[in-house]
């Protein structure tokens, strides 16, 4: 609302986010300028100020386009990369840049496709003890440094140059490895013409200084790729440069793709996360003390430094009274890791017969995640699957309707897997909170009792521990003291009857419980900076303590904008401590003073000796701007009053990150793991650290310089409707919504249509070496060619939402893609791939696989196709056994 | 006087309602249209409309096809090759040929022609999956004014949206027909068709200018937007407007909602769009102005809806002038003709 310019990649807004998009619009209202760069002419398209079109898979190369364009021209906003960034901070002698080794940086060893990041580091910093990029690369390492920050030990000892002029300063470096992403590079890479590229840097810099802010929002459009986080990176970087974060209108926002995604990974659901972004300790972390030093390898400055505050506090939580001091607090009782946990190795476990039963809640794998074959097969090898849905989704029908009964590859009377269908009370039908985009938690009440069997996952969840500790009590074994020592005393309102055994747990009691405890007064905790190591507090999410401050559920509050200030502080709760907007120090310089009277967020007010503004500031409350830390201060207290970025181990924002990526300290345009052309910009084909899982089972489509891929000629994106809701189990089932888009269709250009033949309304079939998906043709001028790298390139679009069961049906999108991984968190490519479009029906039955044998023949994939992810040396990464 | 045509302060008290609130109606703004058609979903829960046919239409996202008994709100969705004043153009430079949307034209407007009642059943019935070849047949069809004009190379292009609902008339032409009294105007302004006092008949249906409302399969009944009449009486804005999220329909007191229109056409034009418009807006058009009116980045006839609609009544008193003059030269004749005879 407060942005002058908005730019949205990677991001469909007005038809995935709708009602979030009401602010983008508002702000046009006002006078911004709306972009929206994408594959297609969208909803968002229809009513942005410039749509600029781009090839799928190549946003790295377009934003790189944009920082060399804001370096070359002295567009950065100085005063704040100087002071706020690591711009200065020289780089360790032995860096190699992509520059130097076309395509990869120092450090990587072919043999295991992970890089030993010691030569990334600040001149004058050591490396932590032991860092292995293969073993990292299997635990998602990254992804679990997001409470502690990334390690960087002694970053305040670092060499760093004022003037950025030192050659290996980071902003030095960052031109040199941008210096190729040119007008005319952009142009051949991501088929966006010159002119039209050149316009979006005018707008994005004119539109970003002292008064004036850019926002820019991302989506999945840019999280689901092989390099996916570096995607993230860029943007950031971009945004850093322009001095457009912790400021108001400014920001990266990444837009969630389901209600509460976001709650469910502030408290997670993955498995190398505890809540509050805590890493989930590993084999190695024999007790608290050695998962304490893994995480402050990342020096001693900053919010992270109090993790050991965080974990004991939620350890508390956990086990109650069973924690003590002498026992690690219960430490010994977490889960360890000792490999990749991941969703789809654990599919892949499935079909190996390591993996025996499966719960999946408010999921529907069959239809939404990539590779649906492989999810299917991988459940019909279980012993057991709990499925809890509002509906009788896919999931739970896969062993007597998938696709695989037709080609004879599953058959229902020989499936060994037995199903047990939960109905799930929808989210009208139970209390509790929502976190959304923005980290605001908003209270739901009640508004009707489930009907029949329906029930709360708070219920489920509480009576499934109940009836396994019952079963448990008594026993001695070390494996299950921790469901024994377990504090599962929440309080409880009554049974679905309102008494008995089936008693309803007590969602506010929950929301108290992750606020927090001071358990010597029994006391709410008013925010995380009460935290204790020493046992004396609880809390089941750090980041959420607060929500609950005062005895008042503030995530329930809803006061009028008209009665409030202009960052709504009163409506529902955003963590941490309600900020509105993260970094919010950066909103002032380095004096304290705001930027512009116009961009005035929070400054420093003198006479107070406090921060203070119009948002909850983003910074110790009395450290002035001009403070300079004790040499032998902690945490917090080691920030300067110029280190806005409060949880990096150096108070900065990182344009160059010395650690915490797998895949490089700079984002690097890589080409998708599966696409029709060469990498223009480097020999390096992919991202060379990707993961790849080279099974047959998992083939992937020939990219250059493999042959074969002319087979599949065309580029293919996958995405949503505003009518239906991802895997269609909350859409596909309701008349309303299935009648506004009732049948699956595929996207495809008027000059592709005349190139193979397709008729509007007519029948096709997309073909991958996974699988074919029938579809009805929708010939759009939406959809444009491309000239990439001096060729015409075509790219064909189909919404995911379609199965076989409910109002409406269709083949399963989500079939057509196979799976290979981003390293850093592992989100599947699922965004792009390749493909063939035929006109017509497509085979079914064992006609379909023998279409999919013909088309593996024609492109000669075999196992290894792919799975060479280090283009110059050729080391195939395939399965034991493929 | 204006009770048949023509521009009416008091629609309400006009109806016979002594002590009345405001008039009340929607100011559609499709400028800020994003298509996500929360409306018609909205419309359909609250209003317990059924669902009615889940056929691919082909007309862009459009699956709705128009208005109808039982779709009361209607997104229309248009792809044209030509842009609005202040995008940019969407496709220059690429290499692109000749516009698709004769093509898509060609392949679904037969399918609409080869439909048992031309079409008007757009979304209550699947239609032919095949249908003749494409031919020209002289009436307005899916192609649309501008929809030809691309150059060979096609760069411009735009996607129009708009959210059509009853207009709720100052003269309400389904209302002036209706021989039992099931439509009538309510205390808000409104039109609202009683289902339990219509009797089937179908003359509201010929008499609205606008093909809005619209009689349900299975009971012969009419049926169309009702405003949310259960709700206004509540006080609580129509389904509808309360599900929109970007406030592209706009719930108020009609002449707040007209003094708010003129700001926000002021406005685009200040932008430089200056082929926004508004429609229904005028007391003085051929309905006495629309309770529901809407602001157009094109001309009406793009959006589906007609340049120049007027009520049948508006022609009365023209037709009872000419029938009175002609009962009067019949009159004269037979008289004439009279007193011819008497002499003989």
């Amino acid at each position: 609302m407060n942005s002058d310019c908005i730019v949205i990649m990677g991001s469909n807004m007005a038809e995935a986010h709708p009602v979030g998009f009401q602010w983008v619009m508002e702000a046009k209202g006002r006078g911004a300028r709306v972009i929206h760069i994408d594959p297609r002419f969208t909803r968002t398209s229809a009513v942005a100020d410039t749509y600029v079109p781009i090839r799928a898979g190549s946003d790295i190369a377009f934003l790189g386009g944009v920082i060399r364009y804001v370096l070359d021209n002295d567009l950065d906003f100085r005063e704040y990369v100087a002071a706020y960034t690591n711009a200065s901070f020289l780089v360790s002698e032995d860096f190699a840049d992509t520059e130097d080794l076309d395509g990869l940086f120092s450090g990587y060893d072919p043999r295991t496709g992970a890089y030993e990041r010691d030569s990334w580091y600040y001149e004058g910093t050591e490396p932590p003890r032991d860092d292995d990029g293969s073993r990292a690369k299997t635990f998602s390492e990254p992804f679990q440094a997001g409470a502690s920050g990334a390690g960087v030990a002694g970053a305040h000892l670092a060499e760093r140059d004022p003037t950025l002029q030192h050659p290996r300063c980071v902003f030095q470096v960052l031109k040199r490895h941008f210096a190729r992403y040119t007008p005319e590079m952009v142009e051949r890479v991501c088929g966006t013409p010159q002119e039209q590229f050149l316009d979006v840097c005018r707008a994005w810099t004119t539109n970003s200084n002292r008064d004036r802010t850019t926002a820019l929002v991302y989506s999945v459009g840019w999280t689901q790729h092989s390099v996916g986080a570096q995607y993230i990176r860029a943007g950031a970087i971009l945004q850093l440069l322009l001095g457009n974060i912790g400021r108001p209108g400014g920001g990266v926002f990444a837009l969630r793709g389901h209600a509460s995604i976001q709650g469910s990974t502030d408290i997670p659901t993955l498995f190398n996360l505890l809540p509050g972004y805590l890493a989930m300790p590993n084999v190695a972390h024999t007790d608290l003390d050695a998962w304490m030093a893994d995480q402050r390898t990342g020096g001693h400055k900053g919010y992270g430094y109090d993790v050991d505050a965080y974990m004991v506090s939620l350890l508390k939580e956990y086990f109650g009274d069973a924690a003590t001091p002498e026992n690690d607090f219960g430490f010994d009782w977490l889960p360890r890791i000792d490999g990749d946990h991941g969703t789809y190795r654990t599919v892949m476990d499935m079909i190996d017969g390591k993996v025996s039963g499966y719960f999946v809640l408010g999921q529907n794998p069959a239809v939404g995640s990539a590779h649906g074959r492989l999810q299917r097969l991988g459940m019909a090898n279980l012993d057991w699957l709990v499925v809890r849905d509002l509906n009788e989704i896919e999931t739970a029908t896969f062993w007597r309707d998938s696709p695989e009964i037709e080609t004879g590859e599953i058959v229902p009377e020989r499936c060994r897997t037995e199903v047990f269908l939960m109905p799930a009370a929808s989210h009208v039908e139970k209390e509790g909170t929502f976190t959304q985009t923005q980290r605001m938690l908003q209270w739901r009440t009640k508004a009707v009792e489930p009907s029949g069997d329906r029930r709360s996952e708070l219920w489920f969840a509480y009576h499934l521990g109940r009836l396994v500790r019952e079963r448990l009590a008594g026993s001695t074994r070390e494996r299950d003291q921790p469901m024994l020592n377990l504090a599962w005393d929440y309080a409880t309102e009554g049974g679905h009857d309102g008494t008995g055994e089936w008693v309803e747990p007590s969602a506010d009691d929950v929301l108290r419980r992750i606020n927090g405890y001071d358990l010597t007064t029994g006391d709410l905790l008013p925010d995380y900076l009460g935290l204790k190591a020493d046992g004396s507090t609880s809390c089941g999410c750090w980041i959420y303590s607060g929500v609950y401050a005062e005895g008042v559920n503030q995530a329930a509050r809803r006061k009028s904008h008209t009665e409030q200030g202009p960052y709504d502080a009163e409506w529902g709760w955003t963590w941490p401590m309600n900020r509105r907007v993260l970094y919010n120090r950066a909103s002032a310089d380095p004096e304290g003073r705001p930027w512009s009277e116009r961009k005035k967020l929070v400054w420093w007010d003198a006479d107070e000796g406090a921060w203070t503004g119009y948002d909850i500031p983003d910074f110790p409350r009395n450290t002035p701007p001009g403070h300079r830390p004790p040499e032998d201060a902690t945490g917090p207290e080691a920030l300067s009053g110029d280190d806005p970025f409060i949880m990096q181990p150096d108070g900065k924002a990182w344009l160059f990150a010395p650690h915490g990526l797998l895949d490089g300290p700079l984002p690097t345009h890589y080409e998708p793991h599966e696409s029709p052309v060469r990498n223009p910009l480097y020999g390096q084909q992919g991202n060379p650290t990707r993961k790849v899982y080279g099974r047959p089972d998992n083939p992937s489509n020939p990219a250059p310089p493999e042959a074969g891929s002319e087979v599949f000629p065309y580029v293919l994106t996958a995405a949503r409707l505003t009518e239906h809701h991802t895997a269609g189990g909350m859409s596909r089932q309701l008349p309303y919504l299935s009648e506004l888009q009732p049948a699956l269709f595929v996207e495809v250009s008027p000059e592709l249509a005349r190139e193979r033949g397709l008729t509007h309304l007519g029948d096709a079939h997309v073909v991958t070496s996974r699988s074919a998906v029938q579809a009805r043709v929708v010939v759009t001028d939406r959809m444009a060619p491309l000239r990439i790298d001096g060729r015409v390139v075509h790219q064909v679009w189909l919404p995911y939402h379609f199965g076989h069961t409910g109002l409406v049906s269709g083949d399963v999108v989500n079939d057509l893609f196979g799976v290979v991984e981003d390293s850093n968190v592992f989100i599947q490519e699922s965004k792009v791939a390749t493909c063939d479009v035929r006109p017509g029906p497509r085979p079914r039955g064992p006609a379909l696989r023998a279409l999919l044998d013909e088309v593996r023949a024609a492109a000669g994939i075999t196992v290894e196709t792919g799975t060479r992810i280090a283009t110059a040396p050729g080391v195939a990464h395939t399965e034991e056994g493929s | 006087m204006n009770r048949l045509y023509g521009p009416l302060d008091d629609v309400a008290g006009d109806a016979g309602h002594v002590e009345h609130p405001p008039r009340v109606g929607f100011f559609t703004d499709t400028s800020v249209c994003i298509g996500c058609k929360a409306c018609e979903v909205a419309c359909k829960e609250w209003n317990a409309v059924p669902e009615d046919g889940l056929d691919l239409l082909g007309m862009s996202f459009d699956n709705t096809g128009m208005l109808g008994a039982d779709s009361w709100r209607h997104v229309a969705f248009v792809e044209q090759p030509r842009r609005t004043a202040h995008q940019d153009p969407a496709f220059a430079g690429l290499p692109t040929g000749p516009s698709g949307i004769p093509e898509t034209a060609g392949a679904v407007e037969p399918r609409l022609e080869a439909a048992p009642r031309g079409g008007s059943e757009l979304g209550t019935n699947p239609l032919p999956p095949g249908g003749p070849e494409p031919q020209e047949l002289g009436m307005p069809g899916f192609s649309r004014p501008g929809d030809l004009t691309g150059p060979e190379s096609r760069t411009d292009f735009r996607w129009l949206m708009a959210s059509d609902v009853c207009k709720h008339c100052t003269h309400a032409g389904c209302l002036d027909v209706c021989p039992t009294g099931a439509l009538f105007r309510t205390e808000f302004g409104t039109v609202v068709v009683q289902q339990d006092l219509c009797n089937g008949c179908g003359y509201c249906v010929s008499g609205c200018p606008y093909g809005v409302i619209d009689r349900r399969q299975h009971d012969g009944r009419a049926n169309k937007c009702t405003l949310c009449y259960d709700r206004l009486g509540d006080g609580l804005e129509p389904a509808c407007a309360k599900a929109c999220p970007t406030d592209s329909i706009q719930f108020g007191e009609l002449d707040e909602l007209r003094e708010r229109a003129d700001r926000r056409l002021a406005q685009l034009h200040d932008l430089g769009v200056s082929e926004a418009r508004l429609y229904g807006r005028d007391p003085d058009d051929g309905v006495g102005g629309d309770g529901a009116f809407f602001l157009l980045l094109d001309e009406p006839e793009v959006y589906g809806l007609p340049p120049d609609p007027h009520v049948p009544t508006r022609d009365a008193p023209s037709m009872w002038k000419r029938a009175g003059q002609a009962a009067a030269a019949f009159l004269l004749a037979g008289a004439a003709a009279f007193l011819a005879g008497g002499r003989r």
